[in-house]
């Protein structure tokens, strides 16, 4: 077991854990709060990869984290147009964006399928001068993550963020205390999105590459970190609910680096992943489902006594 | 303070399923007036609400309030000046947020600054909102931080009509909203109903189903059937009718038996 275990790797799963926690943070907003499946994730972190990676290639790699959120409220908004204003069906919505995304983010790079960050600055490497060798990385990952986390924990207690939640909750309420509901899932898809390409900037410093398949699958993986999250820590006031959601994405990422520990191909993941999430999503029915079946057998158990 | 002016709405139009839920109703209320709705089943009393909270856009006619041509408004500003309650207690509140935040939200009426959006909820706000829970005696106000969907209906319509009435709104809709309540509890929301107009001299349009109700509240009572205004009683004669006599008039008025089955049960 201590070979599996290393040090190395539970770093690295916490690294990664921490950044693509910010995508499931953003599923949070748009799925849990919002009750909307917003399917235009995987183009939109391929957005902030790529905006990332272009502004840190010109020498400014502080600036290209700003640069994708920037791109990634843009993306945002243009899914939320699509469905208050447009009239179109929110999953519809998602995939529309997420297929123009493909030629914009092609767009951004270039016309080119990969960029490579060899060889000029990230916010890692500058870190590294400061903080020195070992834990660099995780420190502005966990770092970045923290600060995110704080202020969306606070955005989400002021009224604005109360209407956010109340919109997903209740339709009916939110019209009834004047608030304009097109509005408020505006203003949650731009931050919801903003998270998602702010991470797939961090990863493109990270992992100094980026190319145009790196979001495929990014909506899965996401859900399941944040369903992981929500069946271990539970539902809870906003701050838990924040670090149920965090945690849930560190310990897919453990799971997945155990998993490659063990041998399995690099090419499975995608499907090691979606068996996660159908097995994460699918287990509070089954357990329900499981104690009612018990209940149906002891009771046919007990009629057989009684005839 | 309401003028509802010969308005009109058809519903699925051109379709085997057209049906014109009111024509040419007009109603006008005056400030403090206080008016219970009754009517058959399909008589067109939620379409009268509806109308007037915006739900839709009526075909024709206009609507009116405090002096203000509100026909095309869009539903969620009407809302700053509109409390309204539905019968379902569901539907007031969300359920997944704590008592505080939905009674946070409702306050938002009361605001014109955006800035106020990125305000949190103030100390001086939990002390506003705790003292007027301690008006509903149920308790409420030591569950303060509890989620809104572990209530029971009953306090949750409570609730509700707090809220409805935290920013006290020009006209107040109240839709057979204790309907679905046992009836203690029923009359408890009743109770606090009646104190609420009273004390502020809201505007206030109820539908009931239940004729003790609908002479014993307000100052005046309304009749519908097919989309029409067919009674309209206040004063003298209002105080002289019976159950019996109700019911009669609107045989009389409608041409036919009254069939809202709850109205029925309810005898």
């Amino acid at each position: 077991m201590s070979t599996i275990f290393t040090i190395s790797i539970l770093q690295s799963a916490l690294e990664l854990g921490c950044i693509y926690s910010l995508v499931a943070l953003a599923l949070f907003i748009s799925f849990s709060l919002l009750n909307i499946a917003d399917l235009s994730t995987d183009g939109c972190f391929t957005l902030g990869c790529a905006t990332g990676a272009m502004v840190t290639l010109s020498g400014h790699p502080f600036l290209a984290l700003f640069a994708a959120i920037a791109a990634g409220v843009c993306s945002g908004f243009v899914t939320a147009f699509l469905q208050t204003r447009m009239g179109i069906e929110s999953i519809l919505a998602g995939i529309i964006v997420n297929t123009g995304l493909y030629t914009i983010n092609i767009a951004v790079m270039g016309f080119s399928s990969v960029a490579n960050l060899f060889n000029c600055d990230t916010v890692f490497s500058i870190a590294k001068i400061y903080l020195g060798q070992g834990t660099y990385k995780l420190i502005v990952a966990a770092g970045i993550t923290i600060i995110v986390a704080i202020l969306l924990a606070l955005f989400l207690g002021t009224r604005l963020g109360m209407s956010i939640r109340a919109t997903g909750d209740n339709p009916d309420m939110v019209q009834a205390s004047s608030i304009n509901s097109a509005f408020t899932i505006t203003v949650g898809l731009c931050v919801a999105n903003s998270l998602t390409a702010l991470s797939g900037c961090l990863i493109a410093q990270y992992q100094k590459s980026c190319d145009i398949n790196i979001g495929t699958g990014m909506v899965t993986i996401a859900l399941a970190s944040l369903i992981i999250g929500e069946t271990l820590i539970g539902k809870g006031g906003m701050i838990r609910r924040v670090i149920g959601v965090i945690f849930g994405s560190c310990l897919y990422r453990f799971i997945v680096a155990v998993a490659l520990r063990l041998n399995v191909p690099a090419e499975c993941l995608k499907l090691v992943s979606a068996v996660i999430v159908a097995a994460a999503i699918a287990s509070p029915y089954l357990k329900e489902k499981a104690a009612f079946m018990a209940k149906v057998r002891l009771s046919k158990k007990g009629g057989d006594k009684n005839a | 303070m309401l003028d509802v002016i010969k308005i009109k709405k058809t519903f699925n139009p051109g379709t085997v399923n057209e049906k014109t839920a009111v024509s040419d109703l007009s109603l006008h209320l005056d400030a403090g007036d206080f008016v219970t709705i009754v009517g058959s089943n399909g008589a067109g009393k939620s379409t009268l609400f509806n109308a007037i909270t915006g739900q839709f856009y009526i075909d024709e006619g206009k609507i009116i309030l405090g002096g203000e041509d509100i026909t095309y408004k869009k539903r969620h500003l009407r809302s700053k000046q509109i409390g309204h309650l539905f019968q379902d207690p569901l539907r007031g509140t969300a359920p997944h947020m704590t008592i505080e935040e939905n009674m946070a939200l409702a306050y938002l009426r009361a605001s014109t600054s955006p800035i106020k959006f990125f305000s949190r909820i103030s100390n001086a706000d939990k002390k506003r909102f705790r003292e007027q829970l301690s008006l509903l005696n149920m308790g409420l106000e030591d569950r303060m931080k509890q989620p809104v969907g572990l209530l029971s209906g009953g306090q949750r319509q409570a609730l509700t009509l707090l809220m409805a009435t935290m920013v006290t709104p020009k006209l107040l809709l109240l839709d057979e909203h204790t309907a679905a309540l046992d009836p203690a509890t029923a009359e408890k929301v009743l109770e606090l109903t009646r104190n609420i107009i009273d004390e502020r001299k809201i505007t206030c349009l109820m539908v009931t189903h239940n004729m003790h109700q609908a002479l014993d509240l307000g100052n005046r009572t309304i009749m519908m059937d097919d989309g029409k205004i067919i009674l309209d009683i206040k004063g003298k004669e209002r105080d002289n009718m019976t159950i019996d006599d109700l019911v009669e008039q609107f045989r009389i008025n409608a041409g036919k038996r009254l069939d809202n089955d709850r109205i029925l049960m309810s005898q």
